[in-house]
């Protein structure tokens, strides 16, 4: 059984999405994404400064078994990404909603994360899949 | 133990051919290189043992039912091999002129018209050295098209979520945008999905029909009325034809371009290697952009096709005209088998697909489509196992190792969780089919009661269950000359980054 955080959203291609109180969001896959990719072996992070649109792919996540994309929940601006995940892809799986976060945006619109998916409503798309 | 640790100062084994006398090349002087290459010095004794022990290591198809999944493992037969020695084919100079080549050119002539044939295309092109270059000569085919008509606003081709890796990997390499398209709960292409994708900016879609799914793609018909209405081209990934062989052609299906895998289809050694074989059909809009050269015929004997035939080729892929000896091979096998024959290993593949599927269902094994008829390949999942057990499809399939049995392909398609993508081909007896749904039930009972022994497999294998994270996280891909394997340390490689 996999971890859902209460406190962040999510949307139904896997990732999870944390409100900061600077107004950005921090953005990662969450630990039943791990869990059905198996270890992971590489992370091919966005550039800094790229403008995402909401649904865009803007990372891979590569297992042993296959290679997904990851795709931005919400429209915005690349502000950081987690350049230690170059070194160390296995952050994800052994912490997928800490230092395992994959990018962080500051969104066009600060009120969109709340329109996407709360905890509950994951956890049973999880489920369902597990 | 590598052979460059066998070796010892000195040590020499004699050749086999008479030496050179003379100079044979005008290199200069100063560009030959003064000390010797660093090459292993062993005895004829020890060259013989170690490739023979290593030989001894592998999983084969001439010692080991081999049922990967979408790879087509069929035997090759020891007649096309033989047949493609003799002395006129293998000491024919490729450089030799068409006039002392035509027993050969012939070869190939007839093995471009029977591959028009068995795929219902209107001209083959031979040239492409692989699969992946035939599916790279058949996306630039259509891109020539759009070009030739200043048509330059396509810019998209479409792939089924189904679809090999290769797929997007070629279109990316073509310059175009993948726009994925979704399966239906069925297997099929989502008809209504696509209709929304296609526009002014498509300029194809790759379908593999059967699909990875192992299912046949019905609604083929549709899907294509609906690309050539938006102004696409259809191309057709032929990875998995042997399951309509003799049976139905992509060119009927509306295909306008097919690339085939000679080494799956057409019996070619296959793996580690090969070399593969790729070569591509087209339909009359893409006639004037195969790759060259191909082999023409005029009445009084074949000559080659080149620039000044085909103007608008988008040229060639090799120096020469394709791998030359395994298109002799398929040519045998083609031969060998005759029109009868090549419908009967469409039927047989399908048949043997769909006779260990129904053993294995009756087992209590899930498919992942049990309502579709397999084609030539199947799927089963292990999602319960995975779930009750904690026995996965990797370690089913290393289990299998022990068996006896090469395992299926895991985890792909990716669409299904826990899969085995099982392709028995025609090759095989009812016996070696059953024992190998045999193994997949011993082993079932023993995820049930022992499951920690399932984990550690396999046992009985040169090499034990490998450490495939570490080996894809530190590539170590060169050997130093240093240590030994035993100590080896890995030296960690910055992967590069994916297309597609």
């Amino acid at each position: 059984m996999s971890e859902v955080p209460e406190t962040l959203r999510y949307v139904d291609t896997h990732e999870w999405v944390r409100q900061e109180d600077d107004g950005t969001v921090t953005i990662g896959i969450t630990d039943h994404a791990q869990q059905q990719l198996g270890d992971l072996v590489f992370v091919e992070l966005p550039e800094v400064g790229r403008t995402v649109a909401d649904k865009e792919e803007m990372a891979v996540v590569e297992s042993v078994k296959a290679a997904s994309d990851v795709y931005s929940p919400l429209a915005g601006d690349v502000l950081a990404v987690n350049e230690a995940l170059s070194e160390a892809p296995e952050l994800v799986n052994q912490d997928a909603y800490g230092d395992g976060w994959i990018v962080k945006i500051r969104p066009t619109d600060p009120a969109a994360a709340e329109a996407l998916m709360d905890a509950a409503a994951y956890k049973e798309l999880a489920e369902s899949e597990e | 133990m590598l052979i460059f640790e066998h070796s010892r100062a000195g040590r020499r084994a004699g050749s086999h051919l008479a030496p050179n006398a003379g100079k044979t090349a005008d290199i200069p002087e100063h560009f030959l290189r003064k000390d010797p290459p660093a090459l292993p010095e062993v005895s004829e004794l020890q060259a013989v043992r170690h490739y023979t022990r290593l030989s001894r290591a592998n999983f084969s198809i001439d010692t080991h039912f081999y049922p990967l999944g979408s790879c087509t493992m069929k035997y090759n037969p020891r007649a096309c091999n033989t047949l493609a020695m003799l002395p006129g084919l293998v000491d024919r100079h490729p450089a030799a002129p068409a006039s002392h080549s035509q027993g050969f050119m012939a070869c190939l002539f007839e093995l471009q018209e029977m591959l028009k044939e068995v795929t219902g295309m209107l001209a083959v092109s031979l040239a492409p050295m692989a699969g992946a270059q035939g599916e790279f000569a058949g996306v630039a085919m259509i891109r020539a098209y759009h070009d030739s008509r200043g048509d330059d606003e396509r810019t998209e081709i479409l792939v089924p979520d189904a679809a090999h890796g290769t797929n997007p990997a070629t279109a990316v390499m073509c310059g175009y945008k993948v726009r994925e398209i979704p399966t239906d709960a069925q297997g099929d292409v989502d008809l209504d999905a696509l209709k929304e994708a296609v526009g002014r900016q498509t300029a194809g879609i790759m379908l593999t029909n059967p699909s990875t799914l192992g299912v046949f793609e019905r609604r083929i018909e549709d899907i294509a009325a609906v690309v050539h209405e938006a102004g696409g081209l259809l191309y057709y990934d032929g990875a998995n034809l042997n399951a309509i062989l003799g049976k139905a052609r992509p060119g009927d299906m509306g295909f306008d371009v097919v690339h085939m895998n000679l080494h799956k289809t057409f019996s070619t050694p296959h793996g580690g290697g090969g070399p593969g074989s790729g070569p591509v059909g087209v339909g009359e809009r893409l006639l004037p952009f195969l790759p060259i050269p191909m082999v023409g015929e005029n009445g009084d004997g074949y000559r080659w096709l080149t620039e000044p035939d085909c103007p608008q080729s988008i040229g060639r892929l090799s120096a020469f005209m394709g791998n030359a000896g395994i298109m002799l091979r398929a040519y045998i096998y083609a031969r060998l088998l005759g029109r009868t024959g090549m419908v009967r290993v469409g039927e047989f593949a399908t048949l043997n697909a769909n006779y260990l599927a129904a053993r294995l269902r009756q087992a209590g094994f899930e498919l992942a489509y049990p309502e579709r008829r397999a084609t030539h390949e199947f799927i089963v999942t292990l999602k319960r196992q995975a779930k009750e057990v904690g026995v996965n499809a990797m370690d089913f399939a290393k289990r299998l190792l022990d068996f006896g049995y090469h395992a299926p392909t895991t985890y792909f398609p990716l669409l299904v969780p826990e899969c085995l993508l099982i392709e028995p081909t025609e090759t095989e007896s009812k016996e070696s089919l059953d024992g190998f749904a045999e193994a997949m039930i011993e082993i079932e009972k023993e995820a049930r009661t022992r499951p920690a022994y399932v984990h550690g497999a396999p046992y009985t294998t040169p090499v034990r269950r490998l450490d495939d994270v570490r080996a894809a996280r530190e590539l170590n891909l060169a050997w130093s000359g240093k240590q030994s394997a035993q100590d080896d340390v890995p030296r960690p490689l910055k992967r590069q980054p994916r297309v597609g």
